[in-house]
Formats: structure tokens, C-alpha cells, sequence
């Protein structure tokens, strides 16, 4: 049991997201870094769909009630339990009464915390997301605040090495000059941008505004214009979506993506790298690269076999620890 | 035969559109395409759109020359689906707080506001397709004189039960959210319950009728 002590505005409980409802408008939520959800998860055994809670721009201060096994993982945020720091990710045993202090955050924006089965909040239309438009799911379909109490699905903690674990992921930035690298397919209206926006945009870095949030980013660079213009029908819309609307500024769709839309559309990032995104925050630079679909399916194998490879060797660390503790 | 064109807006999101007119013979087609295009393997979800289909894939295509050729077949039959749906009568408040577009929306349109009210509420509209967020309504049957513009820049935030038109699109939000269209009125009621079954109120096919009551126009 974990009660919260303090937290900042838009902390959500967040799963895989809600699919199979796209028919009836509504969007997948879900987590905005699922690597970072799914890493956490591993870290306890769970499984990927177990809930965890995104916490954007810490600080926040949690305190545990009970005997509690955890795990963290996402943006580097100077994590402390009882006030013994703690690595980027790390999953460990709580004792009643310690305090997890996160933040300020360092790289990234979002923290995911998870504890074992994930946390136990009614499953609504097959997922345990919060779906903050419609305001259900999650945690009685809000925000977290002071005073909430979160409970794990599973009572039992896992085995844990008492110093804890932890576990390598690359960074979401890339290591020269930080920015993000997100690869994209070209969508329906890229060619109908003219010739000097399109190399603009597959060149040419792009800063993520003030306006971002789980809904989406808003950037800022060379404006892209379009040499046939005209409204669009509306059309579905995806999260990854590029979108650049009259002003010439694009715009990502993220988790809280709406289904459908009536923007032109230069690009569509590939699902492997949209959880890099997820950790953008104003200022960050992001550059799109181009690719096809054979690359994109390839970029989803890699992605899937870069997670099994952690569960591996978190398995053989796990393995060694135990023997060696 | 209408030009057709199929492009990715995921790595694992088709969206399948043809150059036709946008009136509801047509619309019925993209209806029929949706529901054989579901029960094909590999497909999540097919989702119409305004005069287009989007395709929700279980993994990422090796090329889209299977699915455009299937597409366009599904396209070439030209077969509509006709649905018997319900009528909805909404009462609605035009202008106002809740509607901050309207005298604008008068001005591009070269009518008075009352004669905006008029031509919109006229008509019983079809609801064509479900999307942007839970239980939203596109709906056809706007009067091409009240055509307008999206807005350059987006709303960061309207309230649910906002009537809004862009191009020759209307409809009612059914949350608080985002806009880019011009909004002209507001109404009270609830499209979308995650605990009811089926959780939208209305689908493609049922129509909406819209009855202007008290309130500053």
C-alpha cells in the first residue's frame, strides 16, 4: 500500500492503452514511454499490461504503509527511498514507513512506478489506463493527489535482491548532441508539401514547445507549406502522427491522441521510437528521419527483441544475485 | 472511376480515401467497406471517416500493394450500406458564451446571425462517422452556404457540448478538448458511457435534428 504525500498535476495511472474502441472515437491512452512502463513492469515479474503510474515532471513524495516490493524507471529524476539514492531504474523492497522522494527530473520527463501486478484499479473497456478527456479509467478516471492511496494487484512481493536491481536502457536522446531521433514513415499528404518543406522537415531539427502534453507536442522550426492547399475530410489519426495544420508548425499526436482529424499529415513516426518522444520536454530537439515500411517493420522486431533481451539478462543477473546474496 | 489512394498514418494505420463527392450515397459505401474490410485477417479495426477508411493492422505490412489492390476492389463494387438508424432530437443554444463563433461565422458567410441559425438548424443531419474523441459525431447534411474555414489556430480547450462547424462539417463535442473548428452553440447531453453497452450513443447512420431554444443568438 502506498499513500501519496505529495505529486505533481497530471500523475495518471496508465497501462498499454485501450484498444477496440477506435470505432466509438476513443483513443488508445495509455502510457507515453511504454518501454519505460514495460521495463518497470519486467523489473517485478508483472506482465507489460500491468498499471503503473506516469508521473510527468517530478517531484512527487510517496510513503509506504507496508512491507511494499516497487520499481522505477523512465526519465532520470534523483530518486531516494528513505534517502538513500537509487539508480535511473530500479526495482528494490520498501519497508513500512520509508519514503520514496523522485525528482526534480534530470533527462526526460516522465517517471513510471509499478508495484507487483501492477496497481489495482478497476479494468473499464479492457484496460486499467485513465482516459483523462473522458475522465474514467485509472484512478477513478482523475489525477493522482495528496492523500491517494494505491494498492498492488499482488499482496505477495517478488524475490528481490536486498540491495535491490537495476538494469541498463539506452537514452531516449542521442548520446551527441542530445537530440531525439524519431523515425517516420511519409503520410498522406507529404507530397503535397512543396519541395524546400519537405527536405525542411526530413533535415532540419525541430524544438518542442511549451504546448506539449499527453494529448501532443507541439514544435517549433522552419514552417512547412503545403503547394496544394484545401480542406481536408476528416480521417483517422493515430498516435505518432505528424500533423501540420495552416500555421506551418507541426504537431505530434501522442497517447491521448484524438482518432480522428482534418490537418495535413507530412509523416507518421514508427511506433518503435514513440517512446522517446514520450520524454520530450520544451526545448528538446527532435529530427525526423525517413523510412520505409520494410525498415519500420524492422525497427518493431528490433524493438520487441531489445525487450527480451532485458528480460534475459535480467533474468541471469537475477539468477546470479540470489546465488551470490 | 473515382481516383483513389492509400497511405500510411502508422506503422500499423492505413487510411484508404477516394476522390468523390461528399454526400451520403457515397458515404453508405465507405460503410459497406468498412464492415467486410474488419472480418479481414490481420485487421484490428476498419473505421470509416469522412469519405475514407482507416484500417487498424495487427503488425506492420510488408508493402501496401496487397491491401491497396483489395481496397480499391472493395472500392470498384460500389456496394452502399443502408442503415435504419435513430433520430435525436438535440435542443441546442446558439451564440453566446457557449457558441463565441457564430457572429464570425455570420461574417465569413455572408449572412445575419439569425439567418445562420435558421439554415443550421434546417436540416436533419446523418451522423456519417464516430471518431476524434469518444462518441463525437461527424455528421453530413450542412448546408454548403455555411462552409468556413478551420481556424489557423487551434482552441487548446472547448467545453463538451460545443456545436462547431469547419468546411461543410458540423457537430456537437462530446468532451472538453481541443478544436480547430468555429463554434456557434452549445447543447447538454451525454454521447459517450464507458458503462453503458454500447458505450456511444449514436452510430453511422442515425441522424441528429437540432431545435434552437432561448438564450442571446
Amino acid at each position: 500500500m502506498i499513500r501519496v504525500l505529495s505529486i505533481p498535476p497530471l500523475a495518471t495511472v496508465q497501462d498499454l492503452g485501450r484498444d477496440g474502441h477506435w470505432f466509438e472515437g476513443l483513443g488508445r491512452a495509455g502510457a507515453m514511454d511504454q518501454a519505460s512502463h514495460r521495463i518497470a513492469n519486467m523489473l517485478l515479474g508483472n506482465a507489460a499490461t500491468a498499471a503503473t503510474l506516469e508521473i510527468p515532471l517530478t517531484p512527487a513524495r510517496f510513503v509506504f504503509e507496508t512491507r511494499q516490493a516497487f520499481a522505477i524507471s523512465g526519465a532520470a529524476c534523483g530518486a531516494r527511498l528513505d534517502g538513500r539514492p537509487l539508480p535511473r531504474i530500479f526495482a528494490g523492497l520498501a519497508r513500512a514507513g520509508d519514503v520514496l522522494e523522485l525528482g526534480p527530473v534530470g533527462a526526460g520527463v516522465r517517471v513510471y512506478l509499478a508495484v507487483p501486478g501492477g496497481f489495482d484499479v478497476p479494468e473499464v473497456l479492457g484496460s486499467r489506463s485513465t482516459q483523462l478527456r473522458e475522465s474514467f479509467g485509472g484512478f477513478d478516471g482523475r489525477v493522482l493527489t495528496p492523500g491517494d492511496m494505491l494498492k498492488p494487484i499482488n499482496f505477495i512481493n517478488p524475490v528481490l535482491p536486498p540491495s535491490g536491481i537495476s538494469l541498463d536502457l539506452p537514452d531516449f536522446r542521442l548520446p551527441a548532441g542530445g537530440m531525439i531521433l524519431l523515425r517516420a514513415l511519409p503520410s498522406t499528404e507529404h507530397d503535397s508539401f512543396d519541395a524546400a518543406s519537405r527536405r525542411a522537415f526530413w533535415s532540419k531539427p525541430f524544438r518542442v514547445t511549451r504546448q506539449n502534453d499527453r494529448q501532443g507536442h507541439r514544435l517549433d522550426g522552419t514552417p512547412l507549406t503545403r503547394s496544394s492547399a484545401g480542406e481536408l475530410r476528416s480521417h483517422g489519426i493515430v498516435p505518432g502522427i505528424v500533423q501540420v495544420p495552416g500555421g506551418g508548425q507541426p504537431i505530434i499526436q501522442l497517447a491521448d491522441s484524438a482518432t480522428m482529424g482534418g490537418y495535413a499529415k507530412i509523416a507518421a513516426i514508427i511506433e518503435p521510437d514513440l517512446w522517446r518522444i514520450g520524454q520530450a520536454r520544451p526545448g528538446d530537439k527532435v529530427f525526423f528521419q525517413e523510412v520505409g515500411l520494410e525498415e519500420a517493420a524492422r525497427a518493431s522486431d528490433d524493438h520487441e527483441a531489445a525487450f527480451s533481451q532485458a528480460e534475459q539478462a535480467l533474468a541471469d543477473a537475477f539468477e546470479d544475485q540470489v546465488c551470490w546474496a | 472511376m473515382a481516383e483513389t489512394s492509400v497511405s500510411m498514418i502508422g506503422s500499423r494505420a492505413v487510411l484508404f480515401q477516394a476522390d468523390c463527392p461528399f454526400d451520403l450515397a457515397h458515404q453508405q459505401r465507405f460503410w459497406a467497406m468498412a464492415d467486410a474490410a474488419t472480418k479481414w485477417r490481420g485487421v484490428c479495426e476498419a473505421v470509416p471517416g469522412m469519405t475514407n477508411l482507416t484500417i487498424l493492422l495487427d503488425s506492420v505490412p510488408d508493402d501496401l500493394d496487397t491491401l491497396t489492390g483489395e481496397l480499391n476492389a472493395l472500392w470498384g463494387s460500389g456496394e452502399r450500406k443502408t442503415v435504419q438508424g435513430q433520430l435525436l432530437e438535440i435542443d441546442i443554444r446558439y451564440g453566446g458564451n457557449g457558441g463565441p463563433h457564430l457572429s464570425e461565422v455570420a461574417d465569413m458567410t455572408g449572412f445575419s446571425v439569425e439567418e445562420v441559425v435558421r439554415l443550421h438548424c434546417a436540416p436533419d443531419y446523418t451522423v456519417y462517422a464516430v471518431g476524434s474523441h469518444a462518441g463525437y459525431c461527424y455528421l453530413g447534411g450542412l448546408d454548403p452556404r455555411l462552409e468556413t474555414p478551420r481556424r489557423k489556430v487551434p482552441l487548446t480547450r472547448l467545453p463538451g457540448g460545443s456545436l462547431s462547424v469547419a468546411g461543410l462539417q458540423t457537430g456537437v463535442s462530446a468532451s472538453a478538448g481541443p478544436s480547430g473548428w468555429n463554434t456557434i452553440g452549445c447543447a447538454d447531453i451525454r454521447f459517450f458511457d464507458p458503462f453503458r453497452q454500447p458505450a456511444s450513443l449514436l452510430k453511422p447512420g442515425d441522424r441528429i435534428r437540432f431545435r434552437p431554444v432561448g438564450g442571446a443568438a
